[in-house]
């Protein structure tokens, strides 16, 4: 393995019961590179986020993060669900769960050290969470909970980090700091997909985009993936172009129809 | 003062209380987790699915306890293995196992002369008769499940909170919850004689679910369950001791108290302050929740 080597997605099919979720998806993201997945409610983005997190079995293909199968990376790959996958009744506060992104380095019976606090507070600042470190989360407003598990990812001191929709019922504020976040990471070259509705965003702050509905749609930088016609292919019926910009219409989904 | 020493002077008074607060002691701590879980019918269905095991010792001469153990981790493992691949959901296997489970251990019990206080004994528990030797393995097995939740205390909350993230930790949530299981069909095994396996379940919920109305994090959880464990098994064992009622079933009725009076009078989630905060928002200061 070196350390320059991508993360490559090679032809990767999930299936959940008979239904294919992916198929044959295949990406090739370079070492620090920053790529949008962008795609409709049920196009399989939550799922690619956790094939590349090791949380699932696939179906076909092959995932080679920086060199080496998933799995193999212990708390370098790091993963940030959405939301609605935590218990926010849960009796922890803000700083128990950034320190549970230490976890990995720390062996059985092993409790964190100095440098594991320092690190713990060093990420709360980051993320403009000192203030709240005693907090319980089930305090917290939606766009503080999400930088919470930011903060926890980034203790992991991950070199991947896959974020699953952060942007989602966050603030302008919120949405700016988490980006601020990322162009740091850029300087450290850390691997970061970050899966968003979001086409602005995508068009203006990501390396690379990917269009997936399933199946890859198209993939490469900004200008040559974000096309009207490949956006209309993407979305479907939910995309609709009011003079020359396209509206995204996230409307009337039927309940349950995020399948991944 | 007398009557608060009186009830301790005889030998089977004194072995009683010390069983009781160990059980109280390890019953809450465990609780924590299965209130946090939501895995309080889980709980209820390993008690009483211990019943065949007992029975099967008792018929063969064997050691209830080894019997009881036997059945409740087959329960267990039984659960996981109906629902590993989502064809059976999880409430719908603990509710056929655990019916099987006392359905066999009263056919297997109703073949005893003894059948009624037998039955009685162990859904009811025999405080009174706890031998030395019995306090030795209650105390031994309450020590050893204590200590290995103490250093184990991270990954514990980690496969509890998040199974996700301890799965991209490589730190194994499923062995963690066949572990939990385990530690909690020991609880329950050593809880048989102080309170049965009709009100164990009492034990594992109601002093977690009273302690998380106190408290804010789950250590402090621990301690305060723990507390309200002890407390209620030592003024249920007065209570049974003076007004000559069931011992188990008094120390569940205390700790229901305890879980009224927190419910009702919690300083930040109490019935009442919220109601007060209510009114007080009502009232235009716009008061958040």
């Amino acid at each position: 393995m070196t350390v320059r080597d991508p993360v490559d997605v090679d032809c990767v099919s999930v299936h959940y019961g008979g239904d294919a979720v992916l198929q044959e998806v295949s990406l090739r993201v370079p070492h620090g590179a920053q790529l949008a997945v962008v795609g409709p409610n049920g196009a399989g983005k939550s799922t690619l986020f956790k094939a590349l997190a090791g949380l699932l079995r696939l179906g076909r293909g092959r995932i080679l993060i920086h060199g080496s199968p998933v799995g193999d990376h212990g708390d370098r790959v790091a993963y940030v669900p959405q939301r609605e996958d935590i218990d926010w009744s849960f009796p922890v506060t803000v700083a128990d769960v950034v320190m549970m992104g230490r976890y990995g380095r720390l062996g059985w019976f092993q409790r964190p050290s100095p440098t594991d606090r320092d690190a713990v507070a060093h990420m709360l600042d980051l993320l403009g969470l000192g203030e709240l470190a005693d907090r319980l989360i089930g305090e917290l407003s939606g766009g503080q909970q999400q930088r919470v598990f930011l903060a926890r990812a980034l203790a992991q001191e991950p070199h991947v980090l896959l974020l699953d929709e952060p942007f989602t019922g966050v603030d302008m504020a919120v949405r700016e700091r988490i980006l601020e976040v990322l162009a740091r990471l850029r300087e450290r070259s850390v691997t970061v997909l970050v899966s968003t509705h979001d086409l602005e965003l995508a068009a203006t702050r990501f390396d690379q985009v990917v269009l997936l509905n399933r199946k890859v749609v198209a993939y490469g930088p900004p200008r040559d993936v974000l096309t009207e016609a490949r956006i209309a292919q993407t979305f479907g019926t939910h995309a609709r172009i009011f003079r020359g910009m396209v509206l995204i219409d996230e409307c009337c989904q039927p309940p349950g129809s995020e399948a991944g | 003062m007398d009557w608060l020493t009186d009830p301790f002077s005889l030998g089977f008074m004194q072995r009683a209380l010390a069983a009781s607060v160990v059980v109280g002691v390890l019953c809450s701590v465990l609780g924590c987790f299965v209130v946090l879980r939501s895995m309080a019918f889980l709980g209820d269905a390993l008690a009483h699915a211990i019943l065949p095991g007992v029975a099967i010792a008792y018929l063969l001469g064997g050691s209830l306890f080894v019997g009881a153990l036997v059945a409740a981790l087959l329960v267990a493992f039984g659960v996981s293995f109906f629902t590993r691949d989502g064809a059976v959901k999880e409430d719908t296997a603990i509710g056929i196992l655990f019916a099987a489970a006392l359905s066999l251990g009263v056919v297997l019990i109703s073949t005893l002369r003894t059948y009624a206080t037998d039955l009685t004994h162990i859904l009811f528990g025999n405080v009174l008769a706890v031998t030395v030797v019995d306090l030795a393995v209650t105390v031994s097995l309450a020590g050893l499940v204590l200590l290995a939740v103490a250093l184990l205390y991270k990954e514990l909350l980690l496969a509890t909170f998040d199974p996700v993230l301890a799965h991209t930790l490589r730190r194994r949530p499923g062995v963690f919850r066949t572990l939990l299981l385990v530690m909690l069909a020991l609880a329950i095994v050593v809880s048989l004689q102080t309170v049965g396996a009709g009100l164990v379940a009492a034990m594992l919920v109601t002093p977690g679910a009273t302690a998380s109305l106190l408290t804010r994090r789950l250590p402090a959880m621990m301690l305060m369950a723990a507390a309200v464990g002890v407390i209620s098994s030592v003024v249920g064992l007065y209570l049974s001791y003076y007004l000559d009622v069931a011992s188990g079933a008094a120390v569940v009725l205390v700790a229901t108290t305890f879980f009224l009076a927190a419910y009702l009078f919690a300083p930040r989630r109490g019935l009442v302050v919220r109601h007060r905060g209510k009114r007080r928002a009502a009232g235009g200061t716009g008061a958040t929740a």
